[in-house]
């Protein structure tokens, strides 16, 4: 490709080229055609495409620091995440989006590999209007996640890194389910995920009821990522949170970490 | 071996002709016929006159696709394996994936699509049944949905298909009314009136199974039928006798 003769790009080894890739992944018009890795071990080697001026590979290391949280509760799911995403001790951004947007009643939750999770809860948005069109009715959410597990398991062990929940509301009531590209799909109460996950659930398990008021749902989803954003050194920016509702998701405060920590200060002079 | 020549091709006037052969074919078959009730479905089918030395148990032409769907064909009984096997896999499959049992409406239309390709396809020809497929949906609504050889489906309150289904259509066109299925009693007193009017008399040459929600098939033995047979034959004769007082009188 021309933009790779411009920058001078060597792959590292014979069969990352480019030009091969592009032949073999037709994703654009089928998303799951996808070039597999042409290694072993393609969950330990594949940061492996680079080299430095002496020859040497340069190990890409991929980032899974993250704070995401969900629970569902009275008056449907809370959805809170964190927007810092990092490489290494480098923070590429503080404002990325971690909730993804499937459908009106459906949200998915991105940790891990941001390119993994959009682009597979992309190809599930675009397979659930797919059941609306075909069956008349809405699609639910154990069906939404179990498409996306499946999709993931056969992908298992090819270094694809997701931790995805699936918040929704459908016939059945609201529904909360964890995937994982090991393949594990669990419905739930209350989840966390990410790096920052051990320090959200302390305050989230300590401040948890089923029947909480709106206004204490979200104050205790924000409150538990403000918390991971504090002490995990990969979590940070703003804290978003979002409510699934009956009659669709609704944003509901988006605000940055360092303003909530002032905030929270002052509280606890009073 | 590669079959270039499809089998299934338009005629100058726009006819599929493949597919009305099969419609004939179809036309063949022992009757069905299928009632949806207020809360309960019911399949009929005439039974065939069995040889001296044939078991009788191993012709089965009611089929139990899931435990909420039930399907009666006319036609060619081994076409009809092939669709049930496909079906019956269906099912179960749409369960694991997306943790719900089929609606009705899923599995006609998976059926009436398979029919639909073979009508399409290089060197097959087009299957030779209709279906009658019925059952409940998991919001506990009965349906019946009928397919032909040409893929097409649609809902209907009551059925027949195979040989002189017109003539069971036309008696159930004038004696369905929300009325007359109110109860399963009457539902499937009303599938069997309309059977016999096409069939020998007789329960051994009936096979009924009704569905209630909630529950699974319900085959009805031969006993339970012929009861049914001798009540709707009794109602046949007294009204008959009344018709006959009637015109008496009116003539003197």
């Amino acid at each position: 490709m021309a933009l790779a003769e411009v920058c001078g790009f060597q792959p590292a080894r014979k069969g990352l080229d480019i030009a091969e890739a592009t032949a073999e992944s037709a994703n654009i018009e089928f998303n799951s055609q996808l070039m597999l890795p042409p290694f072993a071990n393609p969950g330990l080697n594949l940061g492996n495409v680079l080299v430095d001026e002496s020859g040497k590979e340069i190990q890409m290391h991929f980032d899974h620091g993250t704070t995401t949280l969900g629970f569902k509760y009275q008056g449907g799911v809370v959805l809170a995440v964190d927007s810092r995403a990092t490489g290494g001790m480098y923070i590429g951004s503080g404002s990325v989006r971690k909730i993804i947007p499937i459908n009106k009643f459906l949200l998915g939750t991105m940790a891990g590999g941001a390119a993994d999770c959009t682009y597979w809860e992309r190809v599930l948005s675009k397979q659930c209007r797919l059941y609306e069109l075909r069956n008349r009715e809405r699609i639910s959410v154990a069906a939404a996640s179990k498409l996306l597990s499946n999709q993931a398991y056969n992908y298992k062990g090819m270094g694809l890194s997701m931790g995805v929940m699936i918040a929704g509301y459908d016939k059945r009531g609201p529904g909360l389910y964890y995937v994982d590209s090991d393949g594990e799909r669990i419905s739930g109460e209350v989840f966390s995920v990410g790096s920052g996950s051990i320090f959200a659930y302390g305050v989230l398990d300590q401040g948890y009821r089923y029947d909480l008021t709106d206004e204490e749902a979200y104050d205790l989803g924000r409150r538990s990522i403000y918390h991971a954003t504090n002490r995990d050194a990969a979590s940070g920016g703003i804290v978003r949170v979002y409510h699934m509702k009956p009659t669709g998701y609704e944003v509901i405060s988006e605000e940055d970490c360092k303003d909530l920590h002032y905030r929270y200060a002052e509280e606890k002079k009073k | 071996m590669s079959y270039d020549r499809a089998i299934t091709v338009f005629s100058p006037d726009g006819h599929l002709f493949q597919v009305e052969y099969a419609q004939e074919a179809v036309k063949k078959g022992s009757t069905a016929v299928g009632v949806r009730g207020k809360n309960v479905v019911v399949l009929g089918v005439e039974k065939k006159a069995v040889a001296k030395l044939q078991e009788d148990r191993t012709v089965r032409k009611i089929c139990q696709l899931d435990d909420h769907v039930l399907m009666a064909f006319a036609g060619l009984t081994a076409d009809a394996r092939v669709l049930i096997k496909q079906a019956r896999v269906e099912c179960q499959s749409h369960k694991l994936t997306v943790e719900d049992p089929v609606t009705l409406e899923y599995i006609t239309r998976y059926i009436a699509s398979l029919k639909q390709r073979y009508t399409q396809s290089n060197g097959r020809r087009p299957f030779g049944i209709s279906c009658l497929i019925t059952g409940f949906d998991y919001d506990k609504t009965p349906h019946l949905y009928q397919t032909d050889p040409s893929g097409t489906y649609h809902e209907w309150k009551a059925n027949a298909i195979g040989r002189n289904a017109k003539t069971v259509r036309e008696f159930l066109e004038k004696n369905y009314s929300p009325d007359n299925v109110a109860t399963e009693e009457l539902t499937v007193k009303l599938a069997i009136k309309a059977l016999l009017e096409v069939v020998q008399s007789g329960g051994k040459n009936l096979e009924v199974a009704v569905m209630k929600e909630g529950s699974g098939l319900q085959m009805l033995d031969v006993s339970e039928i012929e009861k049914i047979v001798q009540v709707v034959e009794k109602e046949k004769e007294e009204e008959a006798a009344s018709k006959k007082k009637e015109s008496k009188a009116e003539s003197k």
